[in-house]
């Protein structure tokens, strides 16, 4: 078997890991079809406010009359493209560093290593709020594209990768370093590769499957952030749905309405256990190759 | 020591650069505080606006504002808050004191959850024990915090109604006695307890397994040792000092981080007071609130620092 071969069956062998990458391929399935397979999400039925489940509205209407189910969907779909970029970018950004820290050492090496202890040490929270709460008006932008649906997603992706590439940035540095005193990047060197090949063409490949492992478990925790943002207000805006401003108008409707806060956190739940299940999985798929 | 000395002057300069950062951000925030003035008196004309701005100072460049800032901080001075129109001083006090009480009771709880079950755990990999610990802290590690609060409040308050859903004190004459807000305390503590022991639990069970193969337990297996006793006395002394050093990493970013859990629960702490601060357009109490979150999370880790050169004699020697 190839290396690829036994990280696939050693994979496939983990049975809690491959049913959770089948709930994700479900739930991924479920929110792209959603504009096939529910309502529209933002049409108010003021009359039906409220309401308990039934054929129309599978799991009831909200406190303006909107079917859950539907927004439950589209919801998704905006939680997860977000947390998707947003792990995405700060992959990016973290290999970026890590790669930059670790080929050319010295003074630059010292300089990120730095500022990643630095953005490491900063309370994530309160930092995240005040990067939402900015007046993006008075950055000079103009107002068209500030109340445009993408701005509103592109903003949170930006803002949240911003802090989250440090752990990224720590591992392909450290791999980097010990993948670089290996005979292959050395005889590269040797035969008169650039530095700028090195390091695409000889390290990034041998540091990828620390950054897959590291990108897939940051998917779960940036799901987590992105909806607690939301549910403070400050991510994904109504009227779009999400699964975290749902939980917002739940929570005024906690009491004669409990159903309502349920689905959403729990959508958010099994999203994230799914993710973290099956990034635990890979990781140990993966982790055997330098054992054996 | 060199290596403490070192540290701390590392956190100055990233207090430092934070300061500034925070500033700056601040000044992007909507809303100018004139303006708030103005609209709070319809009375203002406009040459009293910019009387009021010469007055605050706000006519000057933004590093001299920041200057001048930075050095009423180091006098101590943290000017009054907007919001609650009192010095910030005397709002923070409070808060860090509220927040203080939430984070020893959640962090105790987890960990008398989380350490037991950790070092059960790795006493036998892959049994049952085992599998239900790895299965608790995924669950606690995926859940969301504010939606975990919400559903305790539903359950324990709304639908039981054996506590009560918020707050640190019920209001009416009888509320205020200890027994009143122990009761207040329950469900916030729940929530940020569940939420944080899936990690120690995986931490202590990683350092149990890391020396479990070593040489010297072995050796004590070897002379005659008990299972307990080797587990309690000689694996768990090693084990417990990646796990201390984790912990106290986590007492600096909770400080702030149960900012969600004090908002579900309106509990007066300090996340929930630097929320209302940045979204109430309060600029002293924000920016104080801020750097004293960075200031404790800075703290926690050169706590790590420390707690693992009292326990490992061979880092103290470096």
């Amino acid at each position: 078997m190839s290396p690829a071969q036994r990280i696939l069956a050693r994979f496939l062998a983990d049975r809690p890991a491959l049913a959770a990458l089948a709930v994700l391929v479900a739930l991924t399935m479920a929110a792209l079809g959603a504009p096939w397979l529910a309502q529209d999400p933002e049409a108010l039925d003021l009359a039906a406010m409220l309401t308990a489940p039934s054929w129309d509205h599978p799991l009831g209407t909200d406190e303006l009359g909107r079917d859950v189910l539907a927004r439950l969907l589209h919801g998704g779909r905006v939680s997860l493209a977000v947390a998707g970029a947003t792990a995405g970018l700060a992959a990016l950004l973290g290999t970026l560093i890590g790669l930059l820290s670790g080929t050319l050492g010295g003074r630059v090496d010292a300089g990120l290593m730095r500022l990643t202890d630095g953005v490491m040490a900063l309370p994530l929270l309160p930092l995240l709020i005040v990067l939402a709460a900015i007046d993006p008006a008075k950055l000079g932008l103009s107002a068209e594209a500030l109340n445009s649906e993408g701005f509103a997603i592109g903003r949170i992706v930006v803002i949240v990768a911003l802090v989250g590439w440090t752990q990224v940035a720590r591992l392909v540095r450290a791999e980097t370093l010990s993948v670089q005193a290996r005979d292959h990047v050395r005889a590269a060197r040797a035969i008169g590769a650039g530095p700028v090949r090195v390091m695409l063409r000889h390290i990034l490949p041998d540091v990828a499957s620390p950054v897959i492992v590291a990108t897939t478990l940051s998917v779960g925790h940036v799901i987590l952030i992105e909806s607690a943002l939301s549910f403070l207000g400050l991510g994904v805006r109504p009227p779009l749905a999400s699964w975290g401003n749902m939980l917002t108008g739940a929570v005024g409707t906690v009491a004669s309405a409990p159903t309502l806060a349920l689905w959403p956190g729990l959508a958010i739940l099994v999203t994230v256990l799914a993710v973290n299940r099956a990034g635990d999985g890979l990781q140990r798929a993966l982790d055997q190759r330098s054992r054996d | 020591m060199g290596v403490i000395l070192a540290r701390l002057g590392q956190s100055a300069v990233v207090l430092l650069v934070m300061s500034f950062v925070i500033y700056g951000l601040m000044g992007l925030m909507p809303g100018d505080p004139i303006d708030l003035m103005i609209a709070a008196d319809p009375h203002l004309t406009a040459a009293d606006a910019v009387r009021l701005k010469a007055l605050y100072g706000l006519d000057r460049p933004w590093t001299e504002r920041y200057l001048r800032w930075l050095a009423q901080i180091g006098r101590g001075e943290l000017g009054y808050s907007r919001l609650f129109a009192r010095p910030v001083l005397d709002i923070l006090a409070p808060a860090v004191a509220n927040t203080a009480l939430l984070m020893v009771a959640s962090l105790a709880l987890a960990l008398m959850v989380a350490l037991p079950l950790g070092i059960w755990a790795a006493s036998r990999p892959g049994g049952w024990i085992d599998r239900a610990a790895n299965l608790l802290a995924f669950v606690s590690v995926s859940v969301p915090t504010f939606w975990l609060g919400l559903m305790l409040m539903v359950l324990f308050a709304v639908q039981l109604g054996w506590l009560p859903a918020g707050g640190m004190h019920s209001l009416d004459d009888g509320g205020g006695g200890l027994v009143d807000r122990l009761r207040h305390l329950v469900l916030p503590t729940l929530t940020l307890a569940i939420a944080g022991t899936g990690q120690y639990i995986r931490h202590m069970r990683a350092a149990m397994l890391e020396q479990a193969g070593l040489d010297y337990i072995r050796t004590a297996i070897a002379k005659g040792c008990g299972p307990t006793r080797v587990l309690l006395h000689h694996q768990l002394r090693n084990a417990a000092i990646p796990v201390t050093t984790i912990v106290a990493l986590e007492v600096g970013g909770l400080f702030s981080g149960a900012l969600i859990t004090e908002t579900v629960f309106a509990w007066p702490g300090m996340g929930r007071l630097i929320f209302e601060a940045v979204m109430g357009n309060d600029f002293n109490l924000a920016l104080s609130g801020l750097l004293l979150a960075t200031a404790m999370t800075l703290a926690g880790s050169i706590l790590a620092d420390l707690a693992y050169a009292w326990l490992d004699p061979r880092v103290r020697r470096r």
